[in-house]
């Protein structure tokens, strides 16, 4: 049998007011009318408990848009979960803060777009993000809460990371990861404006491992490697329907946040089945579960049970075909298309994704420009 | 040197597997018997010494050879920043 997940993914909404060229959102957003209710989040937490998630993060889209943000925190307090806010912070005012610290949130995750305020407005797609965050991260300290950075790094900011680390530092976290944008949804469509050539690359590791050793016990840095320049793929999710389960804004019970990009595979929703039943039973979760579905050259491969055959999304992203090893992987009949897309990156201009205007916040500093 | 839970990080009873673990910020480690042992004696107010000795005390050892064990978890939990070394 599975065994029990370890943590939950709850994506609140698909709404958002930043519009980050990565977004890893399907393309397809969930409309506001759609998402579940107060009551259904309360239903759907104290299922991943009893399940054995032991840990949940408040994602979305921006969770902070949903009014109900703290009934939920404290529904997930309640049922034993340690809960996690992952949010860009421009939402996040003092009674705001005061209202999630009441319900019990154990910790913030603040996604910072740049080091400085014209790139992080560029590449997030909104006006004055930058100070909001930077009073968000003070909150977060004020209230004595923990707090995580999280940096996309991509082609346009890689530069700067040296001051996204000081920034981390600045602003009171304990942590800061480094991710890689990953391709799929949004952030395939943008492929060519995000990929670091070589180069970039060997210089933000470089620059990574510096700061890691002079920071110890300062600032921990995760560090998240792009796929594009990798000769075997990564344990995408700790394997597929191993240690995560995710739960879309519309309900849908998913084996990763990205998994909605993948057709064929038909996902149960909450509003239908629970939670451990699509767990243990459902043909989506077993579709890739363990190594028994793999085609060549992953079955038989001493490293199946280490990578578990790399990311479904990534392979199908750019093969066609949900069953096939991870292009990523140097064993890969399709690996020379990473060296390509490295090869051939470098276009200067973002599509965004985006809702109109009227659907995220009803104020005017949501800029719909290009850059 | 007295140790404590760095903000957000606690021991956490996980009931469906029958272990205690400490949840941290995105994160969570599995201690074994003898880590558990010292870290439920965190509490922010005794310091390394006391720790020491109620555990030399617990397990009817002597404190030598129960100090380095504790000194290396501390050390080890501080550099994963879920202990703060105050
Ligand atoms: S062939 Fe498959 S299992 Fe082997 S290293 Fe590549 S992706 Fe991993
Ligand atoms: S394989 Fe797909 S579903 Fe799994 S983590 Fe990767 S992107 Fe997500």
């Amino acid at each position: 049998m599975a065994d029990a997940p370890l943590a939950l993914l709850a994506e609140l909404t698909h709404r958002c007011p930043l519009r980050c060229p990565y977004c890893s959102n399907p393309v397809e957003l969930a409309r506001a009318g759609t998402e579940l209710s107060t009551g259904e989040w309360e239903r759907v937490l104290g299922e991943a408990a009893e399940l054995g998630c032991l840990q949940v993060h408040l994602s979305g889209g921006e969770p902070t848009v949903r009014r109900d943000l703290p009934e939920i925190v404290a529904a997930a307090r309640g049922a034993g979960l340690y809960a996690n806010l992952i949010t860009a912070g421009v939402l996040l005012d003092a009674p705001l803060m005061a209202r999630l610290v009441e319900a019990g949130l154990d910790h913030v995750q603040l996604s910072i777009q740049d080091a400085e305020e014209a790139g992080a407005e560029r590449i997030g797609g909104m006006r004055g993000a930058m100070p909001r965050k930077a009073e968000a991260a003070r909150l977060v300290r004020e209230a004595g809460l923990p707090l995580t950075l999280n940096a996309v790094v991509h082609r346009q900011n890689l530069p700067n990371l040296s001051r996204m680390i000081e920034r981390a530092l600045e602003w009171g976290a304990a942590r800061l990861e480094v991710a890689h944008v990953q391709y799929y949804g949004w952030a395939l469509l943008n492929r060519d404006a995000l990929l670091p050539d070589r180069a970039m690359l060997d210089e933000a590791t470089r620059v990574v491992t510096e700061a890691q050793q002079r920071l110890q016990g300062r600032l921990v840095i995760d560090y998240v490697v792009p796929d594009y320049h990798a000769k075997r793929p990564k344990a995408c999710m700790g394997g597929w329907a191993r240690r995560f389960l995710g739960v879309s804004p519309a309900g849908r019970i998913l084996p990763c946040h990205a998994a909605e990009s993948l057709t064929g595979l038909d996902f149960p929703n909450v509003r239908e089945v629970s939670l451990r039943a699509a767990w243990e039973d459902s043909p989506a979760f077993n579709a890739f579960r363990g190594t028994g579905w793999m085609p060549a050259p992953c079955r038989g491969c001493e490293h199946a049970e280490q990578d578990w055959g790399g990311c479904r999304c990534q392979a199908f992203a750019l093969t066609g075909d949900m069953r096939a090893t991870d292009p990523a992987c140097a064993l890969s009949p399709h690996h020379a298309v990473l060296a390509e897309a490295v090869a051939s990156a470098g276009a200067p201009d973002f599509r965004y994704r985006g809702f109109t205007r009227e659907d995220i916040l009803p104020s005017h500093d949501v800029r719909l420009s290009n850059a | 040197m007295t140790p404590r839970f760095a903000p957000g990080v606690r021991l956490h009873e996980d009931k469906a597997r029958g272990r205690t673990v400490v949840m941290a910020p995105e994160r969570m480690f599995v201690p074994d018997e003898i880590a558990l042992a010292v870290l439920r004696l965190v509490d922010g107010k005794r310091d390394e010494a006391a720790i020491v000795a109620a555990l030399a005390a617990q397990y009817d050892a002597p404190e030598e050879v129960i100090a380095g064990d504790v000194k290396a978890l501390l050390d080890d939990l501080a550099t994963r920043g879920a202990l703060i070394r105050g």
